[in-house]
């Protein structure tokens, strides 16, 4: 250890020898290494992008867009084929608004609960269980919702099936609960302590400060917790292949099986010939589903940048 | 001199790796998923009894199997159907051939809940529950139940065989609960008591229960002479007759005693 120091210090005053002449070609030499090492991870990102849409865009020589987005019908491999993919975007967004309606108040609750009334000692064991729950592999999520809450729901409810809708919402509200809940208690538990104790001081009760004063003060926060755990809803494959069902139909009902856009991709990729109608329509439809997401990423940034929490009234 | 010497060194092992690829046997397969249990079986015992020969197998469907078959990248291309007219025509253009060897027959049993009463359905009744146009048990005889229909991914085999000898080309309807795999088909079933799905005999076991077909039981027996309506043969094809290795191969696959044998452990039925 020793050495070492001993080396760098002699390194530093060589330097301040030769002039800081070498000091600051090391210096460019850092920042362009930086520079590529982040456009490295850029460039991959364009080139996805640019691989499926080059995979995608043919698709639309055969189809029109508005048939391929509205149409009722998706039979790719018949003869002729239908490339329809609304029974699927319909089936993705159902069962996104329905799990975030579960996941949203149970994963802020929580956060308000872990960041403002948890003692220090509970907030130390709960929060990182809840964490735990991204930690499960979407796999295990799928097919605990296959093997044990599909048979009872089916039981109880009297349905059909239990691989529905509903239960898909269920298990994508689990995996998104530990995404809102952890980043909206770093938003609330980031607002200044100033804000929070001139509150008190006002005479506000603890309830009215967090209603009042906190919510308000971390609402960005949250909301980006939010957008991003509805995007990880509506972007996960494996659990609603194996719970949503998997029937092309428009959802009419909660306890309908649906198959959003993810399952499909996942399920007919490897057998779709290489380069053919079927396997540019479903690349078509990654091309649809990243267009969601990126739209909920571009929300939350939004969110973000506009209800930024400025400055603290300090002295 | 150093240069020179490191060079010849450099394609003295590059000349070994080429004679070592040019002298062990080397089979490619590709094609069928759904033969694709048949080959990995097969060829597992084929290269302990010939460790020379090294078989590098994947799936990617028929018809992938089929165009390396015609591009020349493959040495045996699994098939679950025959190969078409174009196929062939692409084939022959470049100067291959394409020989058929039937391997196996893929038997497909309509299954239900094992509490469900139901013992046989006809071909049209089937046709109707796929088609969504008897949508209650009690249609057909059964309890007053709702019919839940589960069916395999449009791209798989055995949705193919189901399509032709079912559906007789007409499509499934859109609700019926579409699964990925044979094991998810027995999955749902065996999980709901008002479901019915379809899958591969081998696939069948006790946690689902096989329903008859115009009176007659799925099996290797009613397969083979061709009174079980919902069978199927599986292929391998070569380019040309097979020669050398691949022909070795093909033999050990079709003999009774030796590649046979696996065929049923892979859930088919065997040729003899």
């Amino acid at each position: 250890m020793q050495g070492t120091c001993h080396c760098i210090k002699e390194n530093e005053m060589a330097e301040t020898h030769r002039g800081g002449k070498g000091r600051q070609k090391r210096e460019k030499v850092i920042r362009i290494v930086f520079f590529c090492i982040a456009l490295a991870s850029i460039t991959t990102l364009a080139l996805i992008v640019v691989f499926l849409f080059m995979e995608g865009l043919p698709i639309f020589a055969k189809v029109s867009v508005n048939d391929f987005i509205f149409g009722k019908y998706w039979y790719p491999t018949a003869e002729p084929p239908d490339f329809g993919i609304f029974p699927l975007i319909m089936a993705s967004l159902s069962v996104t608004a329905v799990a975030s309606l579960i996941s949203i108040p149970l994963g802020v609750l929580t956060a308000l609960y872990l960041a403002e009334v948890a003692s220090a000692r509970v907030r130390e064991w709960v929060k990182p269980i809840v964490e735990l729950l991204a930690a499960l592999p979407s796999v295990v999520i799928g097919f605990f919702g296959m093997v044990i809450v599909a048979p009872f729901l089916q039981e109880i409810l009297d349905i059909p099936t239990g691989l529905n809708l509903f239960n898909a919402a269920l298990m994508l509200a689990f995996m998104s609960i530990p995404t809102i809940c952890s980043i909206s208690e770093d938003a609330i538990f980031s607002v200044p302590t100033e804000l929070k104790e001139a509150s008190l001081a006002l005479g506000a009760t603890h309830w009215e400060t967090i209603a009042r004063v906190i919510i308000p003060a971390s609402i960005s926060g949250i909301s980006t917790a939010v957008i991003l755990g509805m995007s990880r809803a509506i972007g996960e494959t494996m659990v609603v292949l194996m719970v949503a069902g998997g029937a092309t139909l428009i959802p009419t009902s909660l306890f309908d099986p649906v198959r959003p856009m993810p399952a499909s991709i996942v399920a007919e990729m490897a057998e779709a010939p290489f380069r053919s109608d079927h396997y540019y329509a479903l690349f078509a439809t990654g091309i649809v589903l990243f267009a969601f997401t990126l739209l909920f990423n571009l929300v939350a940034d939004h969110i973000a940048h506009k209800y930024r929490q400025v400055g603290a009234a300090t002295l | 001199m150093r240069l020179k010497g490191s060079i010849i060194f450099a394609l003295a092992i590059t000349l070994c790796f080429v004679a070592n690829l040019v002298w062990a046997g080397n089979i490619v397969i590709k094609g069928s998923t759904t033969v694709l249990p048949i080959a990995q079986k097969v060829a597992e015992v084929y290269m302990k009894a010939n460790p020379d020969v090294r078989i590098s197998i994947s799936g990617g469907g028929s018809g992938n199997g089929m165009k390396a078959l015609i591009d020349g990248s493959t040495d045996i291309a699994d098939s679950s159907r025959f190969i078409k007219a174009k196929e062939v025509n692409l084939a022959v253009d470049k100067g291959r051939f394409p020989v058929p060897f039937a391997v196996a027959y893929d038997c497909i049993v309509p299954v239900v809940h094992p509490s469900n009463s139901m013992t046989n359905l006809t071909l049209t009744q089937l046709k109707a529950i796929y088609k969504g146009e008897v949508k209650n048990w009690k249609d057909l005889g059964g309890p007053d139940r709702k019919i839940v229909v589960v069916s395999r991914d449009t791209s798989s085999g055995t949705y193919e065989v189901w399509e032709t000898k079912v559906m007789k080309k007409e499509r499934v309807y859109p609700g019926a609960l579409l699964q990925a795999s044979n094991g998810a088909v027995v999955q749902v079933v065996s999980k709901n008591k008002n479901a019915i799905g379809y899958i591969g005999l081998g696939y069948l076991d006790a946690s689902a229960k096989a329903l008859s077909v115009n009176g007659i039981t799925g099996s290797a027996e009613t397969t083979l002479n061709g009174t079980y309506p919902i069978s199927r043969p599986l292929y391998m094809f070569t380019a040309g007759w097979p020669k050398g290795d691949t022909l070795n191969f093909i033999n050990f696959v079709i003999h009774p005693q030796k590649g046979q044998k696996y065929v049923a452990d892979a859930g088919y039925v065997p040729l003899y």
